[in-house]
């Protein structure tokens, strides 16, 4: 169904664009300034990534909307990002961690999605996951220093953990667009995933110091299905202001 | 005539600077993957295949405006831009020349391939640090190979920020990619 694919590149798309939306509010503001840097670029890489899902989800659907138009004239109940990534940037130490979790989650993703039987899906994912490979090295670098580093840093990491850690259930979450997908061949079978994620976070946070909440623990679900938390709306509100305010407005 | 057409507007584009990187052209960069003459009765078509650095690189838009603008004054009338995402854009396709240039410009130029690069998941989050230095990485300004990483995002996409050891002076590496 060419829903389901229309449905999945949404999220994929938008998972990519509310994370970028969420670090850029960070710019200027950075801890250091090659912290400020990271995240810029990080954002620019996540922003790109996510005008390629979005055009081709645009394309798949078949009615004319343009990239931008997805991005800026959806309202939250469209968006299908998971809530991960649409938690308030917090302290540097939310905003780090919340990166660590979807940053081992999009690399292994995308890694699979180099195989997908949709060759669009397979080149966009191909090119996103040199640039996500970066990502993860900075971000898993920087929770191994900071976790195994001062008692308050560490005290601040594991925290911050155990504030996210409920929102990543929804990651490996599977609902029909996610089992047709799969079974088609497009998308990756999500235990595979959860398996090789919960082991890769799970050394990480061994060498970080820090402990890792119950992988049974209850979790949060629901942005997939545009169900989203409070926080979306003031996102989408600053996110969205000229488009909304200046319909059709250009550079 | 066809042939001869093609060559002329490769060695034009070889003139359309990087609007980062000003040393180096697109060609050099590697960005042009493709440059077609189409024969009509209006004069000619060019088509011009472009593949982007990364994904958000803003460099991409003004790139393709250059192009356009540059074969345009060199009186090609009709110039189609097309990009290609597959496979996607390696500093593998980064010629000699533009290393080269790279360096003298006082920005390290790339180290190895990219399939060099690859690695192993897994191996993400456990020592040694994947952070690490490339092997043969030198300043630049003193050709020192005793450097740190600053940062691994500099100031564009494409590069990570590095000190010297011995000259004290901070330099950009290109990242191999």
């Amino acid at each position: 169904m060419l829903d389901d694919k229309f449905e999945y590149l949404l999220r994929l798309g938008d998972n990519a664009l509310v994370l970028s939306q969420r670090l850029t509010e960070w710019v200027g503001k950075g801890p250091a300034l090659e912290e400020d840097m990271a995240l810029a670029n990080t954002a620019l890489d996540l922003i790109g990534q996510a005008r390629l899902w979005l055009a081709y989800a645009g394309e798949v659907e078949g009615l004319g909307r343009t990239e931008d138009q997805l991005a800026f004239l959806r309202d939250a109940h469209q968006l299908r990002n998971v809530l991960l990534v649409e938690r308030p940037n917090g302290s540097y130490a939310d905003t780090l961690m919340r990166q660590y979790l979807f940053d081992a989650w999009h690399l292994l993703l995308l890694d699979a999605l180099t195989r997908s039987a949709d060759g669009q899906i397979a080149a966009i994912a191909e090119k996103a996951r040199k640039e996500v490979t970066y990502h993860l090295r900075r971000s898993a670098d920087l929770v191994t220093r900071l976790g195994d580093g001062t008692a308050e840093s560490h005290r601040r990491l594991q925290d911050a953990l155990d504030d996210l850690w409920m929102y990543t259930g929804e990651l490996f979450e599977v609902d029909d667009v996610d089992a047709v997908l799969q079974a088609q061949g497009v998308a990756e079978s999500t235990v595979t995933l959860r398996e090789a994620w919960l082991a890769q976070v799970g050394r990480t946070l061994a060498a970080a110091t820090l402990t890792m909440p119950s992988p049974q623990a209850w979790m949060q679900k629901g942005g997939k299905q545009g169900r989203h938390t409070e926080q979306m709306g003031f996102l989408l509100a600053e996110m969205q202001f000229l488009q909304r305010a200046y319909p059709g407005q250009q550079w | 005539m066809n042939n001869a057409q093609v060559e002329r507007i490769w060695s034009w584009l070889g003139e359309v600077e990087d609007p980062e990187i000003p040393v180096i052209s697109i060609v050099d960069l590697g960005i042009v993957r493709d440059v077609q003459w189409l024969d009509d009765a209006e004069g000619g078509e060019c088509v011009v295949t472009i593949t982007p650095t990364y994904s958000g690189c803003p460099a991409t838009h003004v790139i393709a405006q250059s192009v356009v603008e540059a074969l345009q004054q060199r009186g090609l009338p009709r110039v189609r831009l097309q990009t290609r995402i597959a496979p996607p854009w390696t500093t593998d396709w980064m010629s000699e020349g533009g290393k080269r240039k790279l360096r003298e410009y006082g920005i390290a130029p790339p180290i190895g391939t990219a399939a060099e690069q690859v690695i192993s998941l897994g191996d993400i989050g456990r020592g040694p640090r994947p952070s690490a230095t490339p092997a043969g990485l030198a300043c630049p300004l003193c050709g020192s190979t005793q450097v740190s990483l600053t940062s691994q995002f500099g100031s564009t996409p494409c590069k990570a920020l590095y000190r010297c050891c011995s000259c004290l002076e901070p330099f950009d590496h290109f990242k191999c990619h």
